[in-house]
């Protein structure tokens, strides 16, 4: 079994006008193959308007134990938030 | 259930104290409710009992296909052909999903088939059974799908993110099988003398093999406490089980069928069913191998692989050529 088809990610855009979301993954040789056996396997109900495959092995993540130093920069800076304002009750609509 | 034995790590889980500071954190998220992510750190055993129960679940969907695609090509009318097609489809695909989660734990697909196909790894005891009339597809879907549906919905809560996704996929599906096989129940109940005969011949021959599908009572096991301390099982057996013949007594009299127990009697005091246990013994010979389609099963399993390896082979043949051209062209 040393043959094992490669592996794809597999996103669908609802039905709703949503992005397109990470449903699951598959087993495939080429995208046109990715493609048909996602159909199959993740819209069986008409849950897609638009199909995305990814080869696995193309996507970088980020790394769980690095993330400190990965999201720490943008924790201080809490003047990113409308809530950090304080606008006198007088002035109604900002 | 669909993963009846899941052996965890065989002893007590640990008290928070006496954990590491990464288990203890590992720990702390979960009884908070939060899921954990495939590369998040995670204890050993964690691993290795997802990866069991996951197995055992993604395998049952796919032997699963078998006694009801036996009737495929002998349903009594198109209508019901297309129905089951499309159950049986819906199988393959859960099967899909699971595999497709286990994989995220680093196992590969094809090393989770091996483990299928030589008999290694288990699957649920109820597709030993064999599916001997058309009402059989009815009570599969109304009985086993109703039993699966018991145990599925909770496990949308497991702790393991990949899993519990799956099985928000696996429910919104679930219910459709189980109507189905009502719905034939209903069909054969209310027909003719001898179609309620078949449909209480099945019921006859379903009801403890179903029963035994939650599997052997657990509230004593060191596995089954160490499973939902990682909130990777969620109810006891009995209790999915007590659960399970509440719902469906009601429904067999309703079909004007009767249920193969001369214990089974509501009971005021306690507000459920009293009913007999299913023979554990012939529970453990089935699913250690030596029920009435254990040999059958693995062996169809084991030629849809054999016979499509020239095709799987070939697809990849296919690709690294087109790939290769690619290359040269450029």
């Amino acid at each position: 079994m040393a043959n094992e088809l490669p592996l794809w990610e597999v996103f669908i855009r609802g039905q709703h006008g949503t992005a397109h979301r990470h449903v699951g993954s598959l087993h495939a040789t080429d995208a046109e193959m990715a493609m048909n056996n996602a159909r199959d396997v993740y819209t069986r109900r008409n849950e897609g308007l638009s199909i995305w495959v990814v080869p696995s092995s193309e996507i970088v993540a980020s790394i769980p134990s690095k993330k400190g130093p990965l999201f720490d920069p943008s924790k201080d800076k809490i003047y990113r938030h409308p809530s950090f304002y304080n606008i006198p009750v007088e002035v109604k609509k900002i | 259930m669909y993963a009846q034995e899941v052996k965890s790590t065989g002893s007590k889980p640990k008290s928070l104290s006496s954990m590491s500071a990464k288990e203890k954190a590992f720990q702390e998220k979960i009884d908070r409710g939060q899921r954990i992510e495939p590369k998040d750190w995670m204890p050993e055993g964690y691993r290795r009992t997802l990866l069991r129960q996951m197995g055992q679940h993604a395998h049952s969907e796919i032997v699963g296909q078998l006694p009801e695609g036996n009737w495929i090509s002998r349903a009594p009318t198109l209508e019901r052909k297309t129905i089951l097609l499309a159950k049986v489809q819906d199988e393959a695909g859960h099967g899909l999903y699971l595999y497709s989660a286990a994989e995220t734990l680093g196992k590969s697909r094809d090393e989770m088939t091996k483990e299928l196909l030589s008999g290694r790894a288990k699957y649920s005891s109820i597709f030993n059974y064999p599916t001997l009339n058309w009402a059989d597809m009815g009570a599969v879907g109304w009985l086993v799908d109703g039993a699966a549906i018991m145990n599925q919905v909770p496990l949308q809560r497991t702790s393991y993110g990949p899993y519990a996704r799956a099985m928000v996929r696996i429910c919104k599906e679930e219910s459709f099988h189980q109507r189905q096989g009502f719905d034939i129940m209903m069909k054969m109940s209310f027909g003719s003398k001898k179609q309620k005969a078949m449909a209480q011949d099945s019921l006859n021959r379903f009801w403890y093999p179903s029963l035994m599908m939650f599997g052997p009572s657990d509230s004593e096991s060191v596995h089954s406490a160490q499973s939902m301390a990682w909130k990777i099982k969620i109810n006891f057996n009995d209790e999915l089980r007590q659960k399970f013949v509440d719902q469906t007594a009601p429904q067999a009299e309703y079909l004007g069928l009767t249920i193969p127990d001369e214990k089974l009697k509501w009971n005021e005091k306690t507000e459920q069913y009293d009913y007999s246990e299913p023979n554990w013994e012939e529970f453990f010979e089935v699913i250690s191998g030596n029920g009435p389609c254990n040999t059958e099963r693995l062996a169809a399993r084991n030629k849809a692989w054999d016979d499509g390896e020239w095709f799987r082979d070939g697809l990849l043949a296919n690709s690294t050529k087109n790939q290769n051209s690619q290359i040269a062209a450029e």
